[in-house]
């Protein structure tokens, strides 16, 4: 690790004011458990880092009808998975929380740190830039091994796979991210946070170098809804799953009215799938629209060379998650 | 964006690079410097050593160090509490567990400096008036260990586990102990302890 | 006691069953407080007033030479006391993570700082890392001598069954979970004293003083506790000689050099890949009568062996070739058995699609040939006995491909396996002080097998006194010298040098004592704390008080491993099992139950015996599914140097486990051998036939990842049979 300067403000105005503008310069502390492994690695050199933990309206978690649930950036996946509201309300995001199976993290790592950390694609990690490129410019994740990398929005230059497993399930229920910089705050919805880098220079997601994700609100459950997450992971001990997918559908009596239904895991972003979505509206969720749904979320799916396997893995991850969410997923 | 500053003074990028734009080797112990920063004072610690002080089992520790050292080092090269293990060093095998403020983190991933004021509980400091903790105790009489280097780690995390669910069922296993590994292959033992500290804690 | 040595070597022997108090009862370790409430001290935990901390610059490129090499700003560091070029311009690196340049500072960050301020320039050369497939590696094939045995090409023509199948297992590491390393202080002149993590405390000055130039009587070697070894860890290795030149550099200054991770995945150990496709032919009642084998594997630069094929079962007619691989893979050393986990899978696996083709349970198949096994095969019969009713075998086995609905199916695999397991050479130096108190000395090393436990057993027992009296200090080099912990050598070794030991001392003790109780030494006895004449017990004198008789002098015995014969012996076998669940749709595999039945001879301490088996099971469940160090094509370089994918098996990972060790008087007789290697060998082999046997085609290769399994279910399998 490089040495750095440490600030601890109080306030989210102190934080921004304290961030510089240039990505680079500073960064965010929240759980530290992504960001200890960057500054170790030397992916990231900041100058100084700024702990947001002192913050104290960037704490807690709120639930009421009709407003919903709000949740501050630097809530625990702890917290989260402790908080009975979400557990009756939110299933498919106490799920996904749960797949994270080591108390440790779950004690450190924040919310919105589970937004916003960056890629675990071994090249990236090992300082090859998020494009992982050599200084050839060839990519390394086609010339090399990708068999944890995309199969969705892989036309490239990105190839890494989004890490949040909290992501998809967020989106499932339609969550906006609450975001605070120099020019005060703006809101957005989680999908619409998360983008594919088009050059090394851009971030994969949406955030000036001097914002910081405040909190993330949830729209109450509606009526009829169920919902699910459901994770391929290889090991039961804290593990990345392979792929994985949160759904969350609005049933009428028995026939989908509205779905939603995203990937994680499989993409450089949390990858909605609309065709899965119109696979399933109106029709009664029998095994055969989950398949057809499954199939038609990997519809568009393409293998880098050793990553195949995914795609099988992420059909059977949305199958999986809406036959759960119509099994056994919390339904009001 | 830089003409729509906060009118509260947030810094411009020229302002942030004088206060920041200290040498990096600096290697006198400094106090803080402060800042002010959104009607606020900020103080600004680092990049060279800084004054710190632990609460490390009940009883005060201090030292001058960088804020990039993390509690793991801090721990083990400063204070020769030498319990918690480094092995991965990223956060992933526990081997590094305590417990902050009662809740176990990975004291590798964790900034000594954040660490101050919270009550730090190492492996050292779970036995009590000369005892045994009872998971202790009964790692041993269930050979939950063979080289050892993993079983600080997972005495702390069992212990822990025990805090918050006295009765833990084969499923809270996998999500309250998935942060620990061991090489040497001990889990049968673990097991076999946690169930037995359970029972010992009911009062068996 | 020369006497003795000389005309009643039969004398030493292992007390009779009811004469052991704490031989093969459940004990638990003796150094078991330390370590659970982290008092014990490794070398990583190693603080030393004034210590230096070393840091090492890495090569990032798998083949390169140096073309620049600039330590000068790192020289002028502040903080920074001693740089040490370890290469030099010119020089060629033949793997990512070799060792370039050295460092000591006040500090760890410090030392970061310097080695980021080290200038070195490369030009980059071709690379290699891909061991899969020999066609693919050109001018990087060695081959080595075809070996035939019998008449292989008649036998095959004889056959009535032929299967032929592809097997193997990629390349691992050890992955100790504390990293290798010293702290090394050059000590006024040329005396040095090394902390080091090592398998071998007596053996390394002997590796330092040369390379240091100081004689290997200066340098003196201490250890307490060690994390993890697993083969890899017998020599000082360049960072500890480094260590100790950093140290002399710095005026003595202790210098630690721990391993990064990343670096401890890279280079301080690797199990090396073995792929083969092996024939196999059979007469159509089972009888195996034809082996030929192809093999091939990477352990990176040196050529890799031939492997003990086939396997435990000697069959008559044989032909084997292997081709090593050469790569940039990085260095390989022994992984625990080195060889025999490989062997065992490409034998078992291939005899087990044996009996897929002949509808035969693979059980059956193993019974039918066990007389292949040569003199131990009624053990084998036995075992696989025991182990097929721990399974429920008979009542559970079904024909490859588990017929059930879902996708989720279950399967049961066997396999066997053989480690020599002899004690290796030991002295060790035995007090009894008078005040009854004992201590043994020896230059060992307890590796978490439980050595200290099963010396102070082994002398409590003989000596009829409580464990506690007895105190087992090893872990330095001025003790009595004894070998390395490989190859399952420690336990024979240290026991039957322990058990001389005692029985000598007692010898000497008997002779002063027996005037006192009018009797002859031979007469006398040495029982729960007391000496009395075996005949008379009433005529006794308690341990404390016959000690006191030493005139106050303490009496010291040498002890010695006598190599094979009462006390130790050579050969284990054992018998392994699993039940698995596979997620056909996800290709995931779950371990549901795991059976291991393991001889050892005599055992000393049954609780940490049936640890080993435990954990060698665990990390046989690990490798098997889970290992793999991934080597990129495109870089050249280790792309999982880390704990996050190079993924060990966790606590919920293992299912349900089972040991049974083989004991009475059968076993009793050979005497102690070795189990640190054994119950590693057959998981490999065991959980892949499980998982032919519940999803009907073989998953060629170890470990068993979704992408293989999933691969092998759309390819049908690795293996086809001609019948
Ligand atoms: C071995 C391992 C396995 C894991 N497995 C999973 C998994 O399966 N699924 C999963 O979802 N996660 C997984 N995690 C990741 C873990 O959940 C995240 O590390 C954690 O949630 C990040 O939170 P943090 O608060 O510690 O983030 P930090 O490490 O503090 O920060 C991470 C990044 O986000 C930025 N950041 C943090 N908070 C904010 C904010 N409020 N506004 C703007 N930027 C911010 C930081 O600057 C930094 O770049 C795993 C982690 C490890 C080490
Ligand atoms: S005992 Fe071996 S061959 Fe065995 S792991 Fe250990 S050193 Fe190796
Ligand atoms: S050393 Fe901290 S988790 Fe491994
Ligand atoms: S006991 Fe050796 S790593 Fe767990």
């Amino acid at each position: 690790m490089r040495a750095f300067e440490y600030v601890s403000p109080t306030t989210k105005e102190q934080a921004v004011a304290l961030l510089s503008s240039t990505w680079g310069e500073t960064e965010i502390l929240a759980g530290g458990t992504d960001l200890l492994a960057l500054l170790k690695d030397d992916i990231v050199r900041p100058r100084r880092v700024v702990n947001i933990k002192e913050i104290a309206e960037l704490r807690g978690i709120s639930f009421s009808m009709p407003a919903g649930l709000r949740i501050g950036a630097t809530v625990t996946l702890q917290e989260l998975l402790d908080h009975p509201d979400i557990a009756r309300h939110y299933p498919a995001l106490v799920q996904a929380a749960r797949g994270v199976t080591s108390p440790q993290i779950r004690n450190m790592g924040t919310v919105g740190g589970d937004l916003c950390q960056r890629p675990r694609c071994w090249y990236f990690r090992s300082g090859f830039g998020l494009l992982a490129r050599d200084e050839t410019g060839r990519s390394l994740v086609l010339e090399g091994d990708n068999r944890y990398h995309a199969i969705l929005g892989n036309e490239g230059p990105a190839y890494f796979v989004n890490p949040s497993s909290l992501a998809p399930a967020l989106i499932a229920y339609g969550a906006r991210l609450r975001i605070f910089g120099p020019r005060g705050t703006r809101e957005i919805p989680v999908e619409r946070f998360f983008r594919i880098p088009k050059s090394e220079a851009e971030r994969e997601y949406d955030l000036q170098p001097n914002e910081i994700v405040t909190e993330i609100l949830v729209p109450p459950p509606s009526a009829g809804m169920v919902s699910a997450t459901y994770e391929v992971r290889q090991r039961e001990a804290l593990d990345w799953p392979l792929a994985t997918a949160s759904v969350a559908l609005v049933l009428e009596g028995q026939r989908v009215r509205s779905a939603r239904v995203v990937l994680g895991h499989v993409a450089p972003i949390p990858w909605p799938s609309p065709e899965a979505e119109r696979a399933l509206l109106g029709k009664t969720v029998s095994e055969e629209v989950a398949q057809a749904a499954a199939n038609a979320a990997v519809q568009r799916a393409r293998s880098l060379g050793k990553n195949e396997y995914k795609i099988q893995l992420a059909r059977v991850a949305v199958r999986r998650a809406i036959q759960q969410a119509v099994g056994g997923g919390a339904r009001r | 964006m830089e003409k729509q500053r906060l009118k509260t003074g947030s810094l411009s990028r020229r302002d942030f690079l004088k206060v920041s734009g200290i040498t990096l080797t600096v290697p006198l112990v400094v106090g803080p410097r402060v800042l002010k920063v959104a009607g606020a004072e900020v103080k600004v610690f680092g990049p060279g050593k800084v004054p710190m002080t632990f609460t490390i089992n009940g009883k005060t520790y201090r030292a001058e160090l960088e804020p990039r050292v993390t509690l793991l080092d801090a721990l083990r090269n400063e204070f020769d509490l030498t319990g918690a293990k480094r092995v991965c060093d990223r956060g992933t095998c526990g081997a590094c567990t305590v417990l902050l403020d009662g809740k176990p983190v990975y004291a590798c991933s964790v900034l000594a400096i954040e660490a101050q004021g919270k009550a730090i509980t190492t492996v050292e400091g779970l036995m009590q008036d000369g005892k045994l903790h009872p998971i202790q105790q009964a790692f041993i009489e269930n050979d939950a260990l063979q080289c050892g280097f993993c079983t600080p780690g997972f005495v702390v995390a069992c212990k822990a586990l025990l805090d918050r669910i006295p009765n833990p069922t084969p499923e809270d296993l996998v999500v309250g102990l998935g942060g620990n590994l061991c090489r040497c292959g001990t889990y049968v033992g673990i097991r076999a302890a946690i169930a037995q500290a359970a029972r010992m804690q009911r009062g068996g | 006691m020369a006497e003795r040595n000389a005309m009643e070597m039969a004398e030493y022997k292992w007390p009779e069953p009811e004469r052991r108090r704490l031989i093969g009862k459940r004990i638990s370790r003796v150094d078991g407080p330390e370590k659970v409430t982290g008092r014990a001290k490794y070398t990583y935990d190693v603080n030393r007033p004034g210590m230096l901390a070393g840091k090492v610059l890495r090569c990032p490129h798998a083949h390169a030479r140096i073309v620049r090499l600039d330590t000068s700003a790192a020289e002028k560091m502040p903080g920074v006391k001693a740089v040490l070029p370890l290469k030099k311009v010119g020089d060629e690196i033949l793997w990512a993570g070799d060792e370039v340049v050295a460092v000591a500072a006040v500090d760890e960050p410090t030392a970061e700082d310097a080695i980021r301020a080290i200038v070195v320039e490369y030009e980059k050369l071709p690379h290699f890392v891909l061991d899969t497939d020999p066609k693919a590696a050109g001018e990087r094939v060695r081959p080595t001598a075809e070996q035939v045995e019998g008449d292989p090409d008649a036998a095959f023509r004889e056959a009535e069954v032929v299967v032929e199948g592809l097997y193997g297992a990629s390349l691992i590491t050890h992955c100790c979970l504390e990293a290798h390393g010293a702290v090394v202080e050059w000590e006024g002149e040329n005396n040095v004293l090394v902390h080091v993590s090592t398998q071998a405390v007596s053996g390394i000055a002997g590796q330092m003083a040369g390379p240091l130039g100081v004689p290997a009587g200066n340098i003196r070697v201490k250890q307490d506790h060690i994390g993890g070894g697993f083969g890899s860890k017998f020599g000082p290795d360049s960072w500890g000689i480094a260590a100790a030149q950093l140290s002399k550099m710095a005026g003595g200054r202790p210098v630690k050099i721990m391993l990064e991770r990343d670096a401890e995945l890279m280079v301080a150990g690797a199990r090396p890949s073995y792929y083969g496709r092996v024939r196999v032919g059979a007469k159509r009642d089972g009888t195996v009568i034809a082996w030929e084998s192809e093999t091939w594997g990477t352990g990176g630069i040196p050529p890799t062996s031939p492997l003990p094929l086939p396997y435990v079962l000697r069959i008559p007619n044989q032909r084997k070739r292997h081709v090593a691989i050469v790569t940039n893979s990085g260095p390989a050393r022994a992984w625990r058995a080195p060889l025999h986990p490989q062997a065992c899978l490409l034998t078992m696996a291939a005899l087990d699609d044996l009996a897929a083709a002949l509808r035969m349970d693979p059980l059956d198949l193993l019974l039918k040939n066990i007389e292949l096994a040569g003199e131990r095969a009624d053990v084998y019969r036995e075992e696989l006995q025991i182990a097929a009713e721990l399974m429920e075998w008979k009542k559970r086995w079904h024909p490859r491909g588990d017929p059930s609905p879902g996708p989720v199916k279950r399967g049961l695999g066997v396999s066997i396996h053989t480690w020599p397991g002899r004690g290796h050479a030991c002295r060790c130096d035995l007090t009894i002080h008078p005040d009854g108190s004992v201590e043994v000395k020896l230059g060992s090393q307890d590796l978490g097998t439980g050595t200290r436990t099963a010396i102070a057993i082994v002398v409590a027992d003989t000596l009829g006194i409580p464990l506690e009296a007895v105190r087992v200090r090893i872990g330095d080099n001025q003790y009595p010298p004894a070998g390395g912990s490989g190859g399952s050598t420690t336990i024979g070794g240290v026991s039957s040098a322990a058990r001389r030991a005692a029985l000598d001392a007692l010898d000497q003790l008997f002779a002063r004592i027996a005037p006192l109780l009018n009797a002859s030494p031979d007469q006398l006895e040495a029982w729960e704390g007391r000496i009395r004449v075996k005949e008379d017990p009433s005529r006794s004198i308690a341990w404390e008080q016959a000690c006191a008789r030493l005139d106050g002098m303490p009496l010291t015995v040498r002890g010695e491993n006598p190599g094979p014969g009462e006390l130790t012996t050579a050969g284990a076998a054992g018998v392994q099992m699993a039940d698995v669940s596979v997620d056909i749709e996800t290709g995931i595999v779950r371990i549901n139950k795991m059976v291991a039945v393991q001889d050892c001879g005599l055992i000393i301490n049954m609780k940490t015996a049936e640890s080993q088996c435990y954990g060698a099971m665990i990390m046989g469940i690990s490798y098997a599914l889970y290992e793999e160090k991934i080597m990129d094509p495109a870089t050249g370089r280790m792309l999982n140097p880390n704990m996050e994918f190079y993924k060990l098996a966790g606590l919920a990972d293992i299912g349900e486990l089972v040991v049974h060790m083989m004991t009475g008087e059968k076993y009793d007789r050979r005497g102690v051998i070795g189990l640190g290697e054994p119950p590693v060998i057959s998981p490999g082999a065991a959980i892949s036939n499980a998982v032919a046997n519940a999803i009907g085609v073989r998953v060629p290769f170890l470990p068993l990842t979704p992408e293989r399994v999933l691969e092998a279910l759309a390819k049908k399998g690795g293996s086809h049979a001609r019948v």
